[in-house]
């Protein structure tokens, strides 16, 4: 199935603009070799927020994205940011208010797991860039550098209530390459949709796809390697030798001088994660083989951010919550290939009451559309089997969880004072299927609204077709 | 060994008494006919049928009622276009037969061989409510996919309901590449086995080959042919479509229905004066091939307004997720469809185009498929807590819920998860 080759974790650097901006300390010698070395940040964020003027939803049924509950609550938004929450808030006459006495605000959607833009639609071969499948470890290649601005999926994401996501590379690969994290509105360029100021990610892929691609590739037996789960293993450790190796030649280099140390693209990214600034993201499915992962990243002293798929973290939800490692879930999907042949209903619930962080995810271009739905069954499977949560708690598998494992939860998942407004106004009950997403702010500018066809964006490639501008 | 054989011997017993149609009675309903939404009412089944239907109805004496308190009572959820049965594990092609690439045959091909009532699909989407299944054979090498069938949900050896329900076959994008390249060789080669398949056997008597079928293909497509056999053609581009309905128009006989339909809500009224009625997927509102331009969630309200019979199934992972049909439907009704006809489409509508009159319906006369839910059967946190196939109540286990049991706890101090079930 092509989702099943398109899950895959991808290891990717971060190499923010945290980590390349502001040191101009000439006493630094370390950061002054840094600085000389290279541009950490060469294809930087472009993104501005659009002008707003201030408003106020009011009367509103409001999660917080953090587990509360508010009835008949304000909500303003002013300067792109969410500047207060609270009952009877004072309008002043520069803002605009609207009743939402019916409606419910929440924070915006984090879909952490998108191919949106590296497999586009349509999904024609000329379109297919998600996945570099050249090699098993092709830790160079970024997403960012595949993806299309003009995929027509961003805006259907967009009337879902998406309002950042996590583009992916694809699961082919040991080592899938850097993904990157965007503001769901649209750009000429992908810089103008990146996060400012996100980390950068690592999609690294366990299991079935990486040995299928290789070592059974083109139908030749052998093919290469990885041939196995052994061979995958092997893989990723010959790799973190290297990039041990190579973060100690920066580092010396970094106190001692001398000459520089000649650039890998491949292994830059490996040594961001070991210095902590890249986020790994890795697809896995099987319990034990997360086990084996998770002893992997002690050998070699990085962190997991989230396992994604995850569909057997119900068997092991305790060792998850004790290692702080996330789990990327869908609501139901199972059986599509063996290593999803266990999974269950109840996956997100069972994780969320292990104390472990649980996020719901698509990895689908028609999932992203209605994430709101797939964490409403999996509330509903867990209530079944007496595991009690409220759909306020519910909220944080679709923003708070989400933004906490892009390193993004200090600006947005969550209505709180001073975040950037990024908030979605449904008709109803997100957590039933008849409500659907009527405006879209992302911060503060309205970018979708379901009752006015001027703020229904139309890519590029859907003009002067069939349906141009159409309700999809 | 002789203790494994008498305990088969008292499984097999068990299900035997478990599977003998009981006399149902269901209360106080807020029943969903197939046609019509009823409060208060009764549903009676003796025998695998329904004996009575309606708030006219009366339990007979003797007979255990369930009071439904109100709750939702609907027929069996029918999914009009799935792979339940016929595949275990999507990506292990031996557990996979939903299409045949090495095959020399087509239309030959009998997707009913394949099914396999106890495979782990079936109570998955059975104790989700879906207790009929339209099981479509996938596109190997020809156009011509094959014949599929209708089965129950209730992993009985006897579950298929029709053998040969329809042969499906495939045009636009998918049918050109199948038939060297272009839709005017589908086109060619579509016209080629319906004459082949007309004049079976005689042009068959001198010569084991036709223009476009060998005998056995065109044995198999004869009674399509001739309008005896239901045709489900996949088609999404507008002008596919209009293909399609000419085709009709000059065969007035053949009774075609199309899947998929992208782009059918830009002909509505034509499909609708043509009799041709659309199983579609209304979640599909991305233009993910240039043949589906025109995509939106909208297709199946204005197809509904235009008078076309609509079915909805859910494409997406049809074989594992089937049971995502109520979901699918409830988006439809978000997207402008009525609630009424969203449930038609999912109960009597698939129905009515298989030509099963008593299926998907809760009247006198129709088959005792029945599902009582916690909630509104569309809404994405209901589930059925009764359901029942031919009259028998359905046991609402799965190798799913095994699993979740096992691990609701992870406390493994005594002894392995392996001791407990």
């Amino acid at each position: 199935m092509k989702h099943a080759l398109r899950i895959a974790g991808a290891a990717v650097l971060l190499m923010s603009a945290a980590a390349c901006g502001g040191n101009d300390s000439e006493n630094d010698k370390s950061n002054q070799n840094q600085e000389a070395a290279f541009n950490k940040d060469p294809y930087p964020s472009t993104y501005e927020p659009y002008p707003s003027n201030p408003i106020l939803l009011q009367d509103a049924t409001v999660y917080d994205g953090l587990g509360s509950v508010f009835e008949h609550y304000d909500v303003l938004l002013r300067d792109g940011n969410i500047a207060e929450l609270g009952e009877n808030l004072e309008v002043s006459d520069d803002v605009e208010v609207i009743d939402a006495s019916d409606k419910v605000v929440t924070p915006g959607i984090i879909d952490n797991h998108s191919h949106l833009g590296v497999y586009p639609s349509p999904s024609v071969s000329s379109l297919q860039d998600g996945n570099e499948i050249s090699a098993p470890v092709t830790a160079e290649v970024w997403a960012e550098h595949g993806a299309w601005p003009q995929d027509p999926g961003f805006t259907r994401a967009l009337a879902g209530g998406v309002t950042s996501l996590q583009i992916l590379p694809g699961s082919a690969n040991l080592f899938g390459g850097r993904g990157v994290i965007v503001k769901n509105v649209l750009s000429r360029t992908v810089q103008g949709m990146k996060f400012p100021d996100a980390p950068y990610t690592l999609k690294m892929a366990c299991g079935e796809n990486p040995k299928r691609v290789y070592g059974y590739g083109g139908g030749r037996f052998p093919g290469g390697s990885p041939y196995s789960r052994m061979g995958n293993l092997a893989g990723y450790r010959s790799s973190w030798i290297q990039a041990q190796e190579y973060k100690r030649k920066w580092d010396k280099w970094e106190d001692e001088g001398g000459d520089m140390p000649t650039r890998d693209l491949e292994l830059d990214t490996l040594k961001g994660v070991l210095d902590g600034d890249i986020l790994v993201h890795m697809h896995c499915y099987r319990a034990d083989e997360m086990a084996q992962i998770i002893d992997m990243s002690k050998e070699f002293g990085y962190k997991i951010t989230a396992f994604h798929h995850a569909v057997e973290s119900y068997k092991i939800a305790d060792k998850l919550a004790e290692e702080e490692i996330c789990s990327s879930m869908w609501a139901d999907w199972w059986g599509f290939k063996m290593e999803a042949y266990d999974g269950i209903r109840e996956n997100i619930p069972l994780v969320h009451q292990a104390g472990a962080c649980a996020i719901v995810h698509s990895d689908s271009d028609i999932g992203i559309q209605r994430l709101n739905q797939e964490a409403a069954k999996a509330l509903a499977d867990g209530r079944r089997v007496g595991i009690d949560i409220s759909k306020a708690d519910a909220w944080t598998w679709l923003s708070a969880n989400p933004a906490k494992s892009l390193g993004i939860f200090d600006q947005t998942g969550s209505l709180e004072a001073g975040k950037d407004a990024d908030v979605v106004v449904w008709s109803g009950d997100p957590f039933s299927v008849y409500s659907q997403a009527e405006k879209v702010y992302v911060d503060g500018a309205l970018m979708f609204d379901r009752d006015n066809p001027d703020f229904n964006p139309v890519t590029d490639f859907e003009l002067g077709q069939p349906g141009e501008g159409d309700m999809k | 060994m002789i203790r494994t054989f008498l305990s088969a011997c008292v499984a097999t017993a068990c299900i035997a008494v478990m599977a003998e149609a009981q006399t149902v009675a269901v209360t106080n309903a807020k029943l969903w006919t197939g046609e019509e939404l009823v409060e208060g009412a009764t549903v009676v089944i003796r025998d695998g049928k329904v004996t009575a239907a309606g708030d006219e109805a009366s339990v007979p004496s003797g007979v255990e009622a369930i009071d439904a308190e109100g709750a939702w009572v609907t027929p069996g959820i029918f999914s009009a276009f799935s792979r339940v049965g016929i595949v275990e594990v999507g990506a292990e092609d031996t557990t996979n037969d939903t299409a045949a690439p090495m095959s020399t045959f087509g239309p030959a091909l009998q997707l009913s061989d394949a099914f396999n009532p106890l495979a782990t699909t079936v109570p998955v989407t059975r104790t989700e409510g879906v207790t009929r299944i339209a099981v479509a054979p996938g596109f190997g090498s020809s156009m011509f996919a094959g014949q599929g069938f209708i089965a129950d949900t209730s992993g009985e050896p006897d579950s298929i309901t029709e053998e040969k329900a329809f042969t499906f076959i495939n045009l636009g994008e998918g049918g050109a590449g199948l038939t060297g390249g272009s839709r005017a060789a589908a086109w060619a080669t579509l016209r080629a086995a319906l004459a082949d398949a007309r004049t079976f056997p005689a042009r068959y008597i001198a010569s084991d080959e036709g223009d476009a079928l060998g005998r056995l293909d065109a044995q198999a497509l004869a009674p399509a042919a001739r309008g005896d056999q239901l045709i489900l053609v996949a088609v999404d581009r507008a002008s596919d479509i209009r293909k399609v309905i000419d085709l009709k128009n000059d065969n007035q006989a053949l009774n075609i229905a199309l899947v998929s339909a992208r782009e059918g809500w830009m002909i509505a009224e034509d499909l609708a004066e043509a009799g041709i009625p659309v199983i579609l997927d209304p979640y599909a509102n991305l233009p993910s091939r240039f043949e589906a331009l025109g995509s939106t969630q909208k297709n199946a309200e204005r197809l509904i307004e235009a008078g076309v019979n609509v079915a909805i199934a859910y494409f997406d992972d049809d074989s594992h997720q089937a049971r995502l049909v109520l979901q699918a439907a409830g988006n439809a009704v978000a997207n402008g469809v009525s609630h009424e006809d969203a449930m038609r489409a999912i109960t009597s509508a698939p129905a009515t185009i298989y030509g099963l009159d008593d299926i998907g319906t809760l009247e006198t006369g129709s088959v005792g498929d029945l599902v009582i839910w916690d909630g509104d059967p569309l809404e994405v946190m209901s589930a059925p807590t009764h359901v029942y196939v031919n009259g028998v109540e359905q046991s609402l286990e799965s190798r799913q819920t095994k699993l979740r049991d096992r691990y609701l706890s992870l406390d493994e101090s005594e002894r392995p998860m392996g001791f407990k079930r």
